[in-house]
């Protein structure tokens, strides 16, 4: 009978290949930064270009597992995840601000060039304790959990579902957009942060920088995957599942369905915010338009393309989606967002399981 | 005199002017068996949502054993001993029978809790020993989704089982049963009254001779007749408006 304490495997595509080609798709990935370093008429070379876009891809790969987690299994589609995401960015923002020091434009040995520029007189309390790195990584987990855990309790202790939970999350994103666009918030205005020096007394925009970045983003995606893995596979994960898809009944058992979702949606929003920390100082600017609603939708794309509901999925879905964007954004740009909803749209109708559906036999 | 497990005294639901319920009472003992019958509307359904939780009273008292069950929420409801099988066979499609029912077996709720659950010998026992109840042994490793109807009756009843709960509510056990299932599903009940306290909402009045209840009729949301079954079929009001059309 211990066979009935195995997780089914998802679909016929065993349990063994997947976690194989996982394996082969990390090696590689973990390679790449080491071709880099190899001289440029080499045949395996791999350009910065190549280094710097899946690194961040790799964030964004986080984002969708992050996703993922808390539509796919537990059925909350947040449209407003761009929002913790920019939030941790924001948060490894203004260390990287404080780490310029002097050598701002304007060279005050304190204040950023923006707010020199907008008469500030001295920092605002809350940039207090930025200038440490360990606090601002704090900052990038704790402040979309403490976002996520005040908005969700509220929604989900008022049995807010579906698509008005969406609508909320969206409007969410929206409001902060709207927010950090103003100057006197102290985050930069429109113009965000950047021209940033170095992170953790590495230059940014190094081989070295790159390549640490690169390892680092690599190993949050590696610990998020064994994160959301193990709640999947425990008792939560088919808790959550059950909420999926009937919440009401999962209450007349005696969980308290608030409880669970508030867990995966406030872990979800950290993991998200985690994956901003890091996606900053690889593209080396954070601005408002990081908060806008239809990055959030974007995210929620990659997850629905690659497969909601396995965490491979989501993976597959970022770097799949974010491959096709950079290709055609080269190639087509005014077709990018035609692309993008058709991609949705053709996905909903043709693939309801997502890429991974193509690999897996339907489930029995 | 002990005192009774549930105890509902002059509840009404008024649904947008329409009363569902009207000043019902209904007193259940501790291991009692007891049918409830009646016409379409009759408020069967109500009566079991407002007892879980899932409808508030307008007026009335409900109470299990010392709590008032008109001020809690449906889970804290259900962790107080009170188990539910709606009548139509809700369960998680997307888990195994043997996940559905370790879902429902009782123990710690709380996210955390569930992140650290390891599966026991003895939760698996249990779990083994209702399915072997039920009759679903077999299906242990098959998605709900995939059962039939009589089956996912059954599931649900196994899920109510392994909840453990000191008060089963049970809308419509057998509706879509074959003779021989609703047979079984009768003495399956028998079995479990006595040890617990069950109450059934049910259209089949064969099954419900069957259970050898007592038995409330209920019409336009309060109780038209009480008694043994043949009591109440002979009962005039009760020929007039259900069982005589």
């Amino acid at each position: 009978m211990s066979a009935s304490l195995a997780a089914p495997a998802p679909g016929g595509f065993g349990r063994m290949t997947l976690r194989l080609v996982l394996i082969g798709a990390v090696l590689l990935l973990a390679m790449l930064p080491a071709l880099n370093r190899l001289p440029a008429d080499s045949a395996l070379h791999v350009s910065d270009f190549i280094v710097s876009i899946t690194g961040k891809w790799i964030t964004y790969a986080i984002l969708a597992l992050a996703i993922d987690l808390a539509w796919g299994y537990a059925g909350i589609l947040s449209l407003g995840h761009g929002a913790f995401f920019a939030l941790g960015g924001y948060a490894i923002g203004m260390h990287l601000m404080r780490l310029i020091g002097p050598r701002g434009v304007y060279g005050h040995p304190v204040l950023p060039d923006f707010m020199v520029f907008l008469g500030y007189r001295e920092l605002p309390w809350y940039w207090l304790g930025f200038d440490h790195f360990p606090f601002a990584i704090l900052m990038a987990v704790a402040v979309p959990g403490l976002l996520a855990g005040i908005v969700g309790y509220l929604a989900f202790r008022s049995r807010i579902t579906g698509v008005y939970l969406s609508i909320i999350t969206q409007a969410l994103t929206y409001a902060l957009m709207l927010a950090f666009f103003r100057n006197d918030m102290g985050f930069g205005g429109n113009n965000g942060f950047t021209d940033f020096k170095e992170l953790l007394g590495m230059p940014l925009n190094t081989p070295t920088a790159r390549s640490a970045l690169f390892y680092a983003s690599l190993l949050l995606l590696l610990a998020a995957l064994w994160l959301c893995s193990s709640i999947t596979r425990s008792k939560l994960g088919r808790v959550l599942v059950a909420i999926r898809d009937a919440e009401s009944r999962v209450r007349f058992l005696g969980y308290d369905v608030t409880q669970h979702k508030l867990f995966v949606f406030v872990l979800s929003a950290m993991i998200a915010g985690l994956a901003g920390a890091l996606y900053v100082p690889q593209v080396g600017i954070i601005n408002p338009g990081e908060f806008s609603p239809g990055n959030s939708i974007e995210a929620v794309i990659w997850v629905a393309v690659g497969g909601r509901g396995t965490l491979v999925g989501a993976l597959l879905g970022a770097f799949s989606v974010n491959a096709l964007k950079t290709w055609l954004t080269t190639v087509a740009p005014d077709l990018w967002l035609f692309a993008l909803g058709g991609l949705f749209v053709a996905v909903t109708l043709f693939l309801p399981r997502g890429l991974i559906g193509l690999f897996s036999k339907a489930p029995k | 005199m002990t005192e009774p497990v549930l105890y509902l005294d002059g509840v009404s639901v008024v649904f947008d002017g329409f009363k569902a319920l009207n000043s019902l009472s209904l007193i259940v003992d501790a291991g009692e068996l007891r049918a409830i019958i009646g016409p379409n509307g009759a408020g069967k359904t109500t009566m079991m949502d407002v007892i879980t939780g899932k409808t508030r009273p307008t007026a009335g008292v409900v109470r299990f054993r010392e709590h008032d069950l008109t001020k809690l929420d449906e889970a804290t409801i259900a962790n107080l001993g009170i188990g539910r099988k709606f009548q139509k066979p809700t369960m998680f499609d997307a888990l195994t029978v043997f996940e559905n029912l370790e879902l429902a077996l009782k123990a710690p709720r709380g996210p955390f809790s569930c992140l650290r659950w390891v599966l026991t010998g003895e939760a698996r026992r249990r779990i083994e020993a209702v399915m072997e109840e039920v009759g679903l042994a077999s299906r242990a490793q098959d998605r709900a989704a995939i059962l039939s109807h009589g089956q996912r009756q059954w599931l649900e009843i196994g899920m109510l089982l392994m909840q453990d709960p000191e008060l089963l509510l049970v809308d419509e056990p057998v509706a879509g049963m074959t003779d021989q299932e609703t047979e079984h599903t009768a003495a399956l009940l028998v079995r479990i009254a006595g040890e617990r306290s069950v109450v059934v909402v049910e259209h089949d009045l064969e099954f419900v001779r069957a259970l050898g209840s007592k038995v409330t009729v209920l019409c336009e949301g309060s109780m038209l007749s009480e008694g043994s079954i043949d009591h109440v079929q002979n009962d005039p009001r009760v020929i007039e408006v259900y069982l005589g059309r």
